[in-house]
């Protein structure tokens, strides 16, 4: 094991690390920008691009980057010398001057990694303005890029295309004007972008943040003719309490409720409830595939990212998806049918919000052949659990002190298979809860698939359901998935059920999450929550929603009715590759 | 099938270039002994172009690569032509006349390999050759 | 086929072939066959010679005469009167300009008595189109060599032990190199040759595959037997068209011959070799963004470590060496490390080409053995300063190196001395710079071009080199105070030790070196708003002395943007707000009543 002396301390160090490792491990500190290390799902991006965490080496001319520069026996490291705290101002102020100074009207502001480093440097002038590099903004439904706000870190270009491997963003041009774009330059929504948003949720600075709507919906609830309601995803409220200070993993739902109605929403729903009723659509679909010789496998469809990488990557597989739309879309469908009906409201006064922790949503919401009518979209606005944090900082309310709130009924009745939808294999769990007693017609006490839980790319298991054995596949990223469906292209691989999640660890690593900075342990720490409040549920099985019952016998008859085919299933188009 | 399937192919194909290209390197060496045939009209007519490739082939024929054959304007000396001008480093040169094609395997043997000048040959100089 | 009497050697480098030395040729062959001379004379069109600014050359053997600046016009007349009567054409001969001498032989011309041609052995003297003219000259005899009687710790040592350090600018030891790629661990391993050559006016590596492409190949094979590598690239410049094209007939050629290929000359060695074009990024010269043009990904430099010697191209042991490098290789092994050892200088040994430009007389390439002084360089084998004038600084190593006073004239040149001097060796650019140079501009100039050229990825290159290219921008122009002199200084210390690749690393040079040689320069364009040397534009002013203005409006006619006005027979007046500085004026003027200040 290396012995070094960092800062004048000597510290023995494991073999083979980077010397930013061995200043971490012995509990020295240097910033860095660029840098970004996933282990669970194998992502580095490692550029040594940023020029930050250069440090003095003992005998070497020329500064070193702690990020790459393997340890060696001996070494002699300065983290804060005069010439590397020199050079670290310096190479900020550079990346300072060639970037817009509007940090107070950021979307970005107090949450920025460049505006940070230089609080934390203490920049207050700045001897190397001059020139800027201009760009022209990119705005779409779901993402809006800003590259003159782009510092070169490529992270986003590593999610895109290590991780995603959909490819839309890459570095562009050389020399001063070079950022990272997409070729040509063309707006996202003209390229293959699944607006899955893990370019948003790394990006350090404002060149990459979701399109927000907190002013639209604003306006409806101060609009005394609409009739707001909002629904939240399972995985908000594992993680809505980080914006507050709260330690990851913190289930705040109740807080999270009566925030909401606070917000002045006239109701406040549960997406839990959609989703229930997605397993019931979903599973009816399974069985009908397995007993009539469907096309199997069958993969969920409740993930717009996926969805729309599908359509662009491997369009002659688009018979494969289940039919039913995400929860979100099934729950607007009946918040302006069902709902409406019941409490004579007319739908086209009512505004459907819905709070995610996912941009690709955002996207969703806007696809023409999603909605059940012609007249008004199933879900009006999406907002992302940042925008709902911000909302309520804005409204003055002290998280701290809210009270424990309840969901209206009747859509916010849920069961522990709905809030496991907002990790990576929880929607395949929820699935087979259900399919299980359908098929066999017996209880299910193991309510828990350990084989298909975990962070690994890829998951695959064996589920003996009575005498058949169902396959089971989970993957999370768009990388691991293309790997799947190659693989079952090629046919290596038998399946009859397929979950895919676009973000790592699934919706709770999503793009509108409070941001993770590269610690991916705040993830897994949501994942965690997750399964503590399905535990916590009296009822673990879809089915068993009373208020999912008591809709099919009043309204929608049974699954895969004409009704609720009209109102909760939807198809997909054969897109180009770009 | 490639064309050298060994090093002995190699080093055939090398001794058989050099020879064409020869000339050329001996020409960039200070130390080369040169010939010089004076191919003025008088010369032509007495036949110095036979003499030049005689001297050529005497040459090839005893595998020497330190001598190169130069062809001149006339040298002045018309009364004997074909001339041939000696030029050895680090000797004074010497200018031998009437040197048919007959003769160049003497000069040659003699002259260069043997070290024996022609005595019978050589004209004495009575003027320093313009360049 | 008689034997050839005659050979007239044409040199068929860039420089005279876009001075029409293929006119030439065919001038050469359609006089001849109408001489019925075709069997008795040679015509060989060869590489460059190197004596640019004399071209294009035409050398006639065997009586070694060297012809210069030769037109189609001239053929007739060398046919007739050379070939035919054996009498030179004076007037075509090269004339020292010192002594005013005619000089036939060129081994008697200062421009060669100097060199010692190892790399460039082949150049000007063969056909690079002819593969036995390679053969005949050793060509192949040094592979043959390795793959019978030596192995591949054989071939290591001797290269090690013949001190042969990378001749592409970085200097490091070719024989340790090699051996950490033979060491390393990896099924496949690869040779790459960096044919990139970016430094603008260097043509060393160009006139090398112009002219004598086996050597490159045979040197490529070489290292690849040492290493056990069995794939090759030459990565070239695309704007080089004259090079690939020798290039690939040479391959073509190699591989017919079965020097490349399966069992090359009947070993178990197998080697090819396949071209990749550049596509005109300077940046791609530095060897990680090199490997990963090649790869087909963005060409960016990464960090090193991981070298490419364990980690290279599609990250398996890789060996990068530049053309002049490889085309070492066949000599050392033939002639023996000790014989390399004897030229040079004891850290440096060997030789080096240059690329001699500039202000200097004979404008051209030359090798010489490392040791040799400038002042041996410049005044000897260059021919002095060009139109008589006082010599100022020489740039060495393109845009990563420095300029050099005249004070440093006598330091023999080898990789340690010019580092020393605040420059480098470079791939061996030598620039000279006269009185009437600028030495704040030259430095812009040189930034303009690593500006363009950088890649963008890290920081201080993409964005601390604009930003002093900004400050030298003020400079010259008049606008800058005295704190931006130290401005440069810091920031440009600061990006030569944060930046990510020797691009970045190194582009402060030029601004650093005349900073430390040329300060007075700088410091007149900022305080006194004056360019000594009456280059930069906008400190430039032109005024017409009234007392010696006769009126003959001449200056008033030529100026382009009419900022002269005045009567005929009066003095004349510039109107220095309508002025664009052009010197048009101060150039017609015959009766020198306008300055230049």
């Amino acid at each position: 094991m290396p012995n070094v002396i960092i800062n004048d301390i000597k510290v023995e160090v494991p073999e083979n690390v980077t010397v930013l490792e061995a200043i971490r491990l012995s509990g020295g500190y240097v910033p860095t920008l660029c840098h970004m290390k996933l282990d669970d799902i194998k992502i580095e991006n490692n550029p040594a691009s940023c020029r930050i965490c250069m440090v003095e080496v003992a005998g070497r001319r020329n500064l070193a980057p702690a990020c790459v520069t393997p340890i060696a026996e001996g070494m002699v490291i300065k983290t804060h010398s005069k010439k590397a705290v020199n050079a670290r101002r310096t190479v900020l102020q550079l990346l300072l001057s060639n970037h817009p100074q509007d940090c107070l009207k950021c979307a970005k502001n107090g949450q920025c990694e460049l505006q940070d480093l230089a609080s934390e440097l203490f920049i207050t002038t700045n001897p190397y303005m001059g020139n800027k590099s201009t760009h022209k903004k990119d705005v779409s439904a779901a993402i809006i890029r800003d590259p003159s706000k782009c510092i070169m870190c490529r992270k986003c270009e590593t999610m895109c295309n290590s991780f995603q491997t959909v490819g839309v963003l890459s570095a562009v041009d050389r020399a001063f004007d070079a950022v990272v774009k997409p070729t040509f330059d063309l707006p996202l929504e003209q390229t293959n972008c699944t607006f899955c948003g893990q370019c948003v949720a790394v990006c350090p600075t404002g060149a990459l943040v979701a399109h927000t709507y907190i002013d639209e919906v604003w306006q409806e609830i101060d609009n005394p003719k609409k009739h707001v309601v909002v629904q939240t995803a399972p995985a908000v409220r594992v993680a809505i309490a980080e914006e507050f200070g709260y330690e990851p993993g913190t289930i705040s739902t109740g807080k999270l409720v009566s925030a909401l109605r606070a917000l002045g929403f006239d109701k406040v729903f549960d997406t839990d409830f959609a989703a229930d009723l997605t397993i019931m659509e979903e599973a009816t679909e399974f069985l009908d595939r397995i007993k009539n010789g469907g096309y199997m496998p069958m993969l969920t469809s409740c993930c717009p990212g996926w969805v729309k990488f599908l359509e662009h990557q491997f369009p002659s597989l688009v018979e494969m998806p289940s039919s039913a739309k995400s929860p979100q879309q099934m729950f607007g469908a009946i918040a302006k049918s069902f709902y409406a009906e019941k409490n004579n409201i007319d739908p086209k006064d009512m505004t459907v919000v819905s709070i995610m922790p996912c941009i690709a949503k955002k996207y969703e919401a806007g696809r023409p052949e999603i909605n059940s009518s012609d007249e008004y979209k199933d879900v009006d606005y999406v907002l992302t659990t940042r925008e709902l944090a911000r909302m309520i900082k804005e409204a003055g309310l002290n998280f701290d002190t809210l009270p424990e709130g309840q969901y209206d009924s009747p859509l916010g009745e849920s069961t522990g298979a709905a809030v496991i939808f907002g990790r990576t294999g929880g929607v395949a769990e929820a699935a087979l809860r259900t399919a299980y007693e359908w098929i066999t017609g017996k209880n299910l006490e193991a309510v828990e698939f350990e084989a298909i839980r975990g962070y690994e790319g890829v998951r695959v298991a064996e589920v003996k359901v009575g005498e058949r054995t169902v396959r089971v596949a989970v993957s999370h990223g768009l990388g691991n998935t293309r790997k799947l469906l190659e693989d079952i292209q090629a046919g290596k691989l038998q399946l009859h059920l397929i979950e895919v999640m676009a973000c790592p660890g699934g919706c709770v690593g999503g793009g509108g999450q409070p941001f993770h900075h590269g610690n991916f342990d705040i993830i897994k720490k949501r994942t965690e929550a997750l399964n503590r409040a399905d535990r916590n549920m009296p009822i673990r099985k879809s089915h068993e929603n009373p208020a999912i019952k008591a809709l099919y016998e009043e309204y929608l008859g049974k699954p895969a009715s004409e009704k609720a085919h009209h109102l909760l299933h939807t198809h997909y188009l054969e897109r180009e590759w770009l | 099938m490639p064309i050298v399937k060994s090093v002995a192919d190699l080093m055939k194909i090398k001794e058989q270039a050099k020879e064409k290209i020869q000339v050329r390197k001996t020409a960039d060496s200070e130390s080369k002994v040169v010939l010089k045939v004076a191919m003025g009209t008088c010369g032509i007519a007495s036949g110095a172009k036979e003499t030049f490739s005689a001297l050529i082939e005497e040459i090839d024929k005893r595998k020497l690569n330190n001598i190169i054959v130069v062809q001149t304007g006339c040298m002045g000396y018309c009364h004997s032509e074909p001339t041939i001008e000696v030029i050895e480093p680090g000797k004074d040169s010497i200018i031998y006349g009437k040197m048919t094609k007959d003769r160049a395997g003497e000069l040659i043997q003699k002259h260069i390999i043997d070290g024996e000048l022609l005595q019978d040959s050589i004209i004495g100089k009575t003027h320093q050759v313009a360049k | 086929m008689g034997k050839y009497k005659q050979f007239i050697l044409i040199c068929g480098g860039t420089g005279c072939s876009s001075s029409g030395s293929g006119d030439i040729i065919d001038s050469f062959n359609k006089a001849l066959e109408e001489k019925g001379l075709k069997d008795e004379v040679q015509i060989v069109r060869t590489g460059c010679f190197g004596f640019c600014e004399q071209g294009p050359i035409v050398k006639v053997l065997p009586d070694d005469t060297f012809y210069v600046k030769v037109t189609e016009k001239d053929v007739e007349n060398i046919v007739n009167e050379h070939i035919i009567k054996g009498r030179r054409v004076q007037r075509l001969l090269y004339v020292e300009p010192s002594e005013k001498e005619k000089i036939e032989e060129y081994i008697k011309m200062p421009f060669y008595k100097k060199q010692i041609r190892v790399v460039l052995r082949n150049a000007g003297a063969i056909n690079p189109e002819n593969v036995e003219e390679y053969i005949a000259n050793d060509g192949y005899s040094a592979l043959a060599k390795a793959l019978t009687e030596m192995s591949q710790d054989d071939v290591l040592k001797s290269i090690s032990d013949s001190g042969l350090r990378g001749r592409g600018g970085g200097g490091f030891p070719t024989g340790m190199k090699w051996s950490f790629a033979k060491r390393a661990k990896g099924d496949k391993k690869y040779i790459i040759c960096n044919a990139d050559e970016g430094d603008p006016g260097a043509f060393m590596d160009r006139s090398v595959m112009e002219g004598d492409p086996h050597s490159v190949i045979e040197g490529m094979s070489i290292a690849a037997y040492a290493i056990g590598a069995q794939k090759g690239y030459v990565y070239i410049r695309a704007e080089y068209p004259l090079a690939v094209q020798r290039l690939r007939k040479a391959l073509n050629d190699a591989r017919e011959y079965g020097f490349l290929g399966e069992n090359v000359m009947g070993t178990n060695f197998s080697f090819d070799i396949e071209v990749r074009l550049g596509a005109g990024a300077f940046v791609c010269g530095e060897e990680t963004a090199l490997i990963h043009s090649i790869e087909g990904k963005r060409g960016e430099p990464t960090s090193k470590p991981p070298f490419p010697a364990n980690s290279g191209l599609w990250k398996k042991p890789t060996v990068i060496n530049n053309v002049e490098t490889l085309a070492q290789i066949p000599v050392i092994l033939l002639k023996g490390a000790d014989w390399f050892r004897k030229l040079g200088t004891e850290k440096s040994p060997g030789t080096k080409v240059f690329a001699l430009a500039g202000a200097i007389n004979n404008v051209g390439l030359v090798e010489v053995p490392m040791g040799i002084t400038l002042r041996e360089i410049l005044y000897e084998i260059g021919g002095g300063i060009r139109n008589n004038k006082q010599f100022k600084a020489v740039q060495t190593g393109g845009p990563s190196g420095g300029c050099i006073p005249a004070k440093y004239l006598d330091t023999p040149i080898d990789f340690d001395n010019l580092i020393a001097l605040g420059s480098m060796m470079g791939s061996g650019g030598m620039i000279v710079m006269d009185e009437d140079t600028c030495m704040v501009d030259v430095s812009k100039f040189y930034l303009e071009f690593t500006v363009d050229e950088s890649c963008g990825k890290c920081t201080p290159c993409r964005i601390g080199n604009y930003r002093l290219h900004e400050v030298l921008e003020r400079i010259t122009s008049g606008r800058a105070v005295i704190e931006d002199l130290d401005k440069l200084e810091q920031l440009g210390n600061v990006i030569k030790d944060t930046a990510l690749c020797g691009l970045g690393q190194t582009s402060p040079n030029p601004i650093l070196s005349t900073i430390n040689y040329f300060r007075d320069e700088y410091v007149a364009h900022i305080q006194d708003k004056k360019c000594p040397a009456g280059v930069c534009k906008n400190l430039i002013r032109y005024d017409i002395n009234p007392a010696k203005c006769v009126g003959c409006t001449a200056c008033a006619r030529v100026c382009p943007v009419q900022a002269i006005t005045g009567t005929v027979k009066k003095a004349h007046v510039i109107d220095q707000d309508k002025c664009i500085k052009c010197g048009a004026c101060y150039a017609t003027c015959r009766f020198g009543a306008i300055s230049k200040i």
